[in-house]
């Protein structure tokens, strides 16, 4: 039976197992919207902006390791979602977004709503396919879903001409899809995988370093089970935490710029460090030549182009990481002895990072009644269930929430980690509960980033999403305030919001519940009851304005150069 | 260091600008860049000039290989990679310059493809050190304008390389 390109697009989707898309209609994609209408195996959510709508599928895609998918039309709704693809590309989320296009015969025309979306998302995406025939419609699709999640995951983008999506052909979607340029190593190379491990046993000072690709490629178990089983401690990039529990005696925490003290004393003293699915990001490495200065490097990652992209790497690994780490657990295991032994050599390392621990935890001092953010991030931890998922905008809240939060599971952190993206807190939380609406979802926020992707209270309200927005207000752009306090004299230049915005009245303009904290002794109170509340809440905590995010290793510096107090 | 690497791609619409872009994204240099299909026509062979340390060299190839559309890349050696360039020069040539720069012509073996009482016009091809020393004998008679191809080249023996 013949099918138009619209219906096509949907049955393809309904192969890959995609049970919810995030989209906003428009001319160019009017067919494909009538198709939808009665195609009920596919649940549809509205969100109130494009940019939301693709953080909500790359919050969806975080949360449940599948792709996500969003839909825009052409022009100005394609556009929208640029930041939000640049987002997921930045932290290898895998996704597949479908824009509408202008008729194939006006392509090129600057017809009305027409954008070469194409051209502009070639360098953030993995890849795109623009549809010129609606004979290769289906073909396209089984390859954007097999890049999207395949290697290094990424999004990937289809462009559908209006009239692609009304001529028909036969539909028939292949099995299995073989790209002649796209072979992404999955096995890691025997001889190198042996040789870490031997590197490894050898270790007196050894820290594993992790970053979001164990979560994305599923590996947490087995990482988890390496470090204990050579008792290696272990510190976590931003998207790398949940990778590994935090409550563990050999987690470090976080490392990087606002690290834990311990972690980036660990990594700056070590003798072997072992990256995983790590790329050195500068936020992570501080001045590069003094990174790791002691250390041999082994680095395992699927993508060959991180491996010695920042830092020099002594045993690269190129391989899925979970097959990586499943061999060398297997390699480990026939050598038992040397793991008693090595594990009896680690116990002075073990000893000297318990004390850079003990000397400087993250902390803040509560005084007065006033509301320190670093409490709230905590209690929200106490009050929440272990599986709750929290996602973040970036900033000062940010950077407490991977503080203080203590993530013991994966996939429970979703955060704009590379790209550093305002306003992906909400409308990710909202692809998360709407892809698990019995657990519990937290967007934290600063008032900075709430506000740029506000308009999403409405999605929330509308498709009874519960998810519970936390705002911690301090009238601020509070990070880039912190940058201005320590590096530019205090000259808060355009970082005050001086607008004070009352959000108990917006969220009830929207037919959300909002609740407010002043007090230090009414945080409980507030947490609890917009959980115990079924439906979305927005929780405001009117926090110390001037707090800082501490330690700090100012940019350039090393990471040893850490501002404590 | 100067490296001419070879990038078997798709011959689709759009790959050049993905490895274009690659380059101007990530701040890498293109001295010079040809392309066209192959004996294959559902490939196109492009192949640049780049200049960068080791590690730099390593990244452009790694970041090549890893766009969907290249199927394979070759940074060539030196020794093992015949270098060709084509050059068409028009250089001014009125009263004992004329005979000169049919000298020099001769030498290098370009052959005049047009004439005017006042020019010729010259094509030559050759290794890009021979073309280029070609140029600089015809310059000080007063290089009018210079369009060149840029490098293509090809690996020696007698294995084809098709992807």
């Amino acid at each position: 039976m013949k099918l138009n390109g619209a219906r096509i697009l949907l049955e393809c989707l309904k192969r890959e197992g995609v049970d919810t898309i995030f989209g906003y209609p428009g001319g160019t994609v009017i067919n494909l919207y009538d198709e939808l209408f009665s195609f009920r195996e596919i649940r549809h959510i509205l969100p109130r902006h494009e940019q939301a709508g693709v953080h909500a599928a790359d919050g969806y895609a975080r949360a449940t390791g599948k792709v996500g998918v969003a839909i825009a039309t052409s022009g100005p709704g394609a556009t929208n979602t640029i930041t939000a693809i640049a987002t997921a590309y930045m932290d290898s989320i895998p996704m597949v977004i479908v824009t509408g296009q202008v008729p194939t015969a006006l392509i090129g025309n600057d017809a009305f709503q027409e954008a070469d979306i194409i051209g502009i998302t070639r360098p953030c995406t993995k890849h795109n396919f623009l549809v010129k025939d609606v004979k290769d419609l289906a073909l396209i699709m089984k390859k954007a879903f097999y890049i999207a999640r395949t290697g290094r995951p990424g999004p990937v983008l289809v462009d559908l001409p209006k009239d692609v999506q009304i001529a028909q052909t036969e539909f028939e979607y292949p099995e299995s899809v073989e790209i002649r340029g796209y072979k992404p190593t999955v096995e890691g190379h025997p001889k190198q995988i042996e040789k870490a491990v031997s590197v490894m046993l050898q270790a007196k000072k050894p820290v594993i370093y992790v970053g979001g690709g164990v979560i994305l490629g599923n590996a947490a178990g087995e990482l988890t089970k390496l470090a204990h089983q050579l008792g290696i401690p272990v510190t976590m990039t931003l998207n790398g935490l949940g990778s590994f529990p935090e409550d563990d005696d050999l987690s470090l925490g976080m490392l990087g710029m606002h690290g834990h003290y311990c972690a980036n004393m660990a990594v700056s003293n070590c003798d072997l460090l072992i990256a995983v699915a790590a790329r050195f990001d500068d936020r992570v490495t501080g001045k590069i030549a003094a990174f790791a200065p002691h250390a041999k490097i082994i680095h395992v990652d699927v993508d060959p182009t991180s491996i010695k992209k920042n830092v020099r790497v002594d045993l690269p690994i190129v391989g899925d990481v979970r097959e990586v780490l499943t061999r060398m657990l297997k390699v480990i295991n026939g050598h038992k002895g040397e793991v008693e032994t090595m594990k009896q050599n680690l116990a002075p390392w073990i000893e000297q990072i318990n004390e850079w621990k003990a000397k400087h935890p993250v902390t803040y001092k509560q005084t007065g009644s006033t509301i320190k953010p670093q409490y709230v991030i905590q209690r929200l931890r106490a009050l929440s269930n272990p599986d709750a998922i929290l996602a973040t905008d970036v900033g000062q809240h940010q950077m407490w929430v991977a503080q203080f939060f203590q993530f013991t599971r994966p996939r429970t952190l979703l955060s704009s980690g590379g790209l550093g993206t305002m306003g992906f807190g909400l409308p990710a939380a909202m692809g998360a509960q709407a892809a698990f609406p019995e657990r519990q979802v937290m967007a934290v926020c600063g008032d900075g980033g709430f506000q740029m992707n506000m308009q999403e209270l409405a999605t929330l309200v509308q498709n009874r999403l519960n998810v519970k927005i936390v705002i911690l207000n301090n009238n601020f752009l509070g990070m880039v305030r912190q940058w201005q306090e320590l590096f530019f004299d205090k000259r808060y230049s355009s970082t005050c919001m001086e607008l004070p915005i009352d959000f108990i009245k917006l969220a009830e303009a929207f037919g959300a519940v909002g609740l407010q904290a002043t007090k230090v002794d009414e945080v409980d109170g507030v947490i609890k009851k917009a959980f115990e509340i079924d439906g979305p809440v927005l929780m405001e905590f009117k926090v110390a304005r001037e707090e800082k995010v501490l330690p700090m290793v100012p940019a350039g510096a090393s990471l040893t150069e850490m501002v404590l107090t | 260091m100067k490296h001419t690497i070879a990038v078997l791609v798709e011959n689709e619409f759009g790959v050049l600008s993905r490895v274009v872009g690659l380059f101007s994204g990530r701040g890498f240099n293109i001295d010079s860049l040809t392309v066209a299909p192959t004996n294959d026509e559902s490939l196109s062979r492009i192949t640049l000039v780049t200049r960068g340390d080791e590690q730099i060299i390593e990244q452009i190839t790694k970041q090549l290989n890893k766009l969907i559309d290249v199927i394979k890349v070759i940074d060539f050696e030196p020794e093992n990679a015949i270098e060709r360039e084509m050059v068409l020069v028009k250089v001014s040539a009125e009263d004992e310059s004329r005979a000169e720069v049919l000298r020099i012509a001769d030498i290098f073996r370009a052959k005049v493809i047009d004439v005017t009482p006042k020019s010729y016009t010259l094509e030559a091809t050759g290794t890009p050190a021979k073309v280029a020393a070609m140029v600089e004998l015809l310059r000080p008679l007063g290089l009018k304008e210079l369009v060149s191809t840029g490098p293509v080249v090809i690996g020696r023996g007698a294995r084809g390389w098709k992807g």
